[in-house]
């Protein structure tokens, strides 16, 4: 008798599927639901956040989890991004009568902006260690909040005109101010859509999990195990890293240009320390390295506050004792006996298949 | 005249930071981690204080010395449930943590006292004095302030380098296998660590909001990250060097806050760090650390 060997799909690969198959799950029930209008106006408006936070937690993760560096000031690139994109989208508004089409070079645009600023902040950063880096990153959000503020840009029939600290430009007849001060974006037009937002999450699925499960990913994920060892075998340290800060940073560049194209106004303020914290938990909480978890984490999180508005108060107390009571457990003893028993229970298993072949 | 009221703002708000990097020092020293939460101990310790005013009338100085108390407990406490599980852990999971009990401490502040920002009346009143035929008006807490700063130094300094418990303290700092094995109670050492720290920070946190009296349930976040600078800048671990650094970070921020924009003195503070970081990771006065394979 014949029988055909199913071959057995790696750990990797089942990692991948698992990611793919969320997302798409999650998106065509939605569609479902928004075409049957079977759902609540309040969680409709929170599908474009909950695309925009899950590639925030999966471009966060790639840093924390994978490349082993605590990250305090992703919300800042998600901010250049944010302003970036928002920029693009106006100056393309003419030229470009396609909304998706335009969002998603805005999106690029973003992205890009964003990976300057990932190599600028990268650079002097990844040089550092633990503490330090965190502190640093932290300190760099709080610099591109800080510029983002008092940045002034407007645009007229004459191009684009630019300042820092005070507007010292006038703006010709029929121009408009799209970055203004600590006021932000104003007018912006709403293009993001709930699919963009889809499309975005499988393009950061596949840029992450593709740079996961090749050559480059493995150096970076052995610079995190041990980095000495890592760079006595000739792996570049730094540029491994360099390479995994800066793909995490255009990736939130981009999610962050879909969350500005979401609202007609948006301060620099929104993205402080608190949204760099926020995500953090997604991450954590998800599973530090564990990209499906960061994804369900994500919009778990997101949609949650919608439906527990009455313990709101409690929210953030909770997430403050998940993150801890998450951290106690991972390097409890208790974990450590069931991973033993599961690890014991496996390997009999294993025993068990291997007798019955023979 | 208007660079001196400055330059005495700056040393005074500093005299804050150093206070505040003196407690990060000793547990970054000893514990070798970074005490995020410590930013919070300073805002429980200002609404402690404001509390024991306004609540139960009790003079100034005693809500002082009531939140130093409470805080070095609130400092042991979370040593003993939250840090000290994680002590052969990852530096990462430890940060990790150690932003939870932050985000914590601010939730719960939020939960007893509300969002609305509380006024805090100063622990010496409005008084000032008036230099140069009233060309400069100092105010008292200034004053204090900076007393109180280089009295807590000059203690610090003789505990560790003369007192029993201050040696043992250098001694776990330096190895914690061979301090054990000298006989030193490595976990009472600890604690009694993040208690000094702790009660510093609440001495902070009454003298920040003597000085700038609106309190909120995040008054501590952006201090205690400044004196985290501070404390870096002088060299971590350095006693001399978290009082330096803290003045000399209050002095840039208070210039920068006159002379070039008030929104960007924050951005210019946190340039000094990556370039002290850059150039001089071990800071000022730190030592040169090696690291071994």
């Amino acid at each position: 008798m014949k029988t055909k060997l199913k071959k057995p799909l790696s750990p990797a690969a089942k990692n991948s599927a698992i990611c793919y198959g969320l997302v798409i799950v999650f998106y065509l029930v939605m569609q479902v639901l928004v075409y049957t209008d079977h759902i609540s106006s309040s969680l409709n408006g929170q599908l474009i956040p909950i695309c925009v936070y899950i590639v925030m937690a999966v471009s966060l993760n790639l840093t924390v989890g994978i490349l082993g560096e605590l990250s305090l000031g992703h919300a800042g690139f998600m901010s250049v991004g944010a302003f970036s994109g928002a920029v693009a989208a106006y100056c393309l508004q003419d030229v470009i009568a396609f909304s998706p089409l335009r969002l998603f070079l805005a999106m690029i645009v973003g992205g890009i902006f964003a990976a300057v600023a990932g190599v600028i902040v990268g650079v002097p950063v990844l040089r550092l260690k633990g503490d330090y880096l965190a502190i640093v990153t932290l300190a760099f959000g709080e610099i591109i909040r800080n510029l983002v503020t008092i940045m002034y840009l407007g645009k007229d029939e004459n191009g684009l005109h630019f300042s820092m600290l005070e507007q010292n430009f006038e703006l010709a007849e029929g121009g408009k101010m799209i970055i203004n001060g600590p006021m932000g974006l104003s007018g912006n037009s709403r293009i993001s859509t709930f699919t963009m937002g889809f499309i975005l999450i499988l393009i950061t699925l596949f840029v992450v999990l593709n740079l996961i499960n090749s050559r480059a990913g493995r150096a970076i994920m052995a610079v995190r195990d041990n980095r000495i060892a890592a760079e006595s075998v000739g792996i570049s340290t730094t540029g491994y890293k360099l390479m995994a800060f800066v793909i995490s940073a255009a990736l939130a560049g981009m999610a962050g240009t879909l969350y500005s194209m979401n609202s007609s106004t948006l301060v620099a303020a929104k993205f402080d320390f608190n949204t760099s914290i926020l995500v953090l938990v997604f991450v954590v909480l998800g599973g530090l390295g564990n990209i499906w978890g960061s994804i369900i984490a994500a919009a778990l999180l997101t949609v949650l506050p919608e439906m527990l508005r009455a313990v709101d108060d409690y929210r953030m107390l909770l997430y403050a004792i998940l993150l801890i009571a998450m951290m106690l457990f991972n390097n409890s003893k208790f974990k450590q006996r069931l991973i033993e028993k599961r690890g014991l229970r496996q390997q009999a298993k294993l025993e068990k298949a291997q007798e019955g072949g023979r | 005249m208007n660079f001196l009221f400055n330059l005495i703002n700056g040393i005074s708000l500093g005299s804050v930071y150093a206070i505040i990097a003196l407690g990060y020092t000793m547990v970054y020293g000893i514990a070798k981690m970074l005490n995020f939460a410590h930013g919070d101990v300073i805002m429980v310790g200002a609404y402690v204080s404001f509390c024991a005013t306004s609540y139960l009338g009790v003079s100034p100085f005693l809500s002082v010395g009531m939140a130093i108390v409470i805080c070095a407990v609130l400092g042991v406490a979370i040593e003993r449930l939250a840090y000290k599980p994680l002590r052969s852990a990852s530096s990462l999971a430890v940060l990790i943590t150690a932003i939870g009990v932050s985000y914590f401490l601010q939730n719960a502040a939020l939960l007893i006292w509300g969002s609305n920002p509380k006024n805090f009346s100063s622990i010496v009143g409005n008084a000032s004095i008036k230099l140069f035929g009233g060309q400069l008006s100092i105010p008292v807490i200034t004053i204090v302030t900076v007393v109180t700063c280089i009295v807590v130094m000059a203690a610090l300094t003789i505990f560790t380098s003369k007192s029993k418990l201050g040696t043992a303290m250098r001694a776990v700092s330096e190895d914690k296998g061979a301090a054990q094995l000298m006989g030193i109670n490595v976990n009472t050492t600890i604690s009694l660590t993040f208690a000094i720290g702790s009660g510093l920070a609440a001495v902070a946190g009454v003298l920040l909001c003597s000085a700038y009296p609106v309190m909120t349930p995040t008054l501590g976040a952006m201090p205690g990250i400044k004196a985290f600078t501070a404390a870096v800048f002088g060299g971590i671990g350095s006693i001399p060097g978290a009082m330096i650094g803290g003045i000399l970070l209050g002095i840039i921020e208070n210039f920068s806050k006159a002379y070039i924009d008030t929104q960007l003195s924050d951005a210019i503070v946190f340039l000094v760090l990556i370039v002290v970081l850059l150039i001089k990771p071990d800071g000022l006065m730190g030592k040169k650390q090696s690291e071994k394979v």
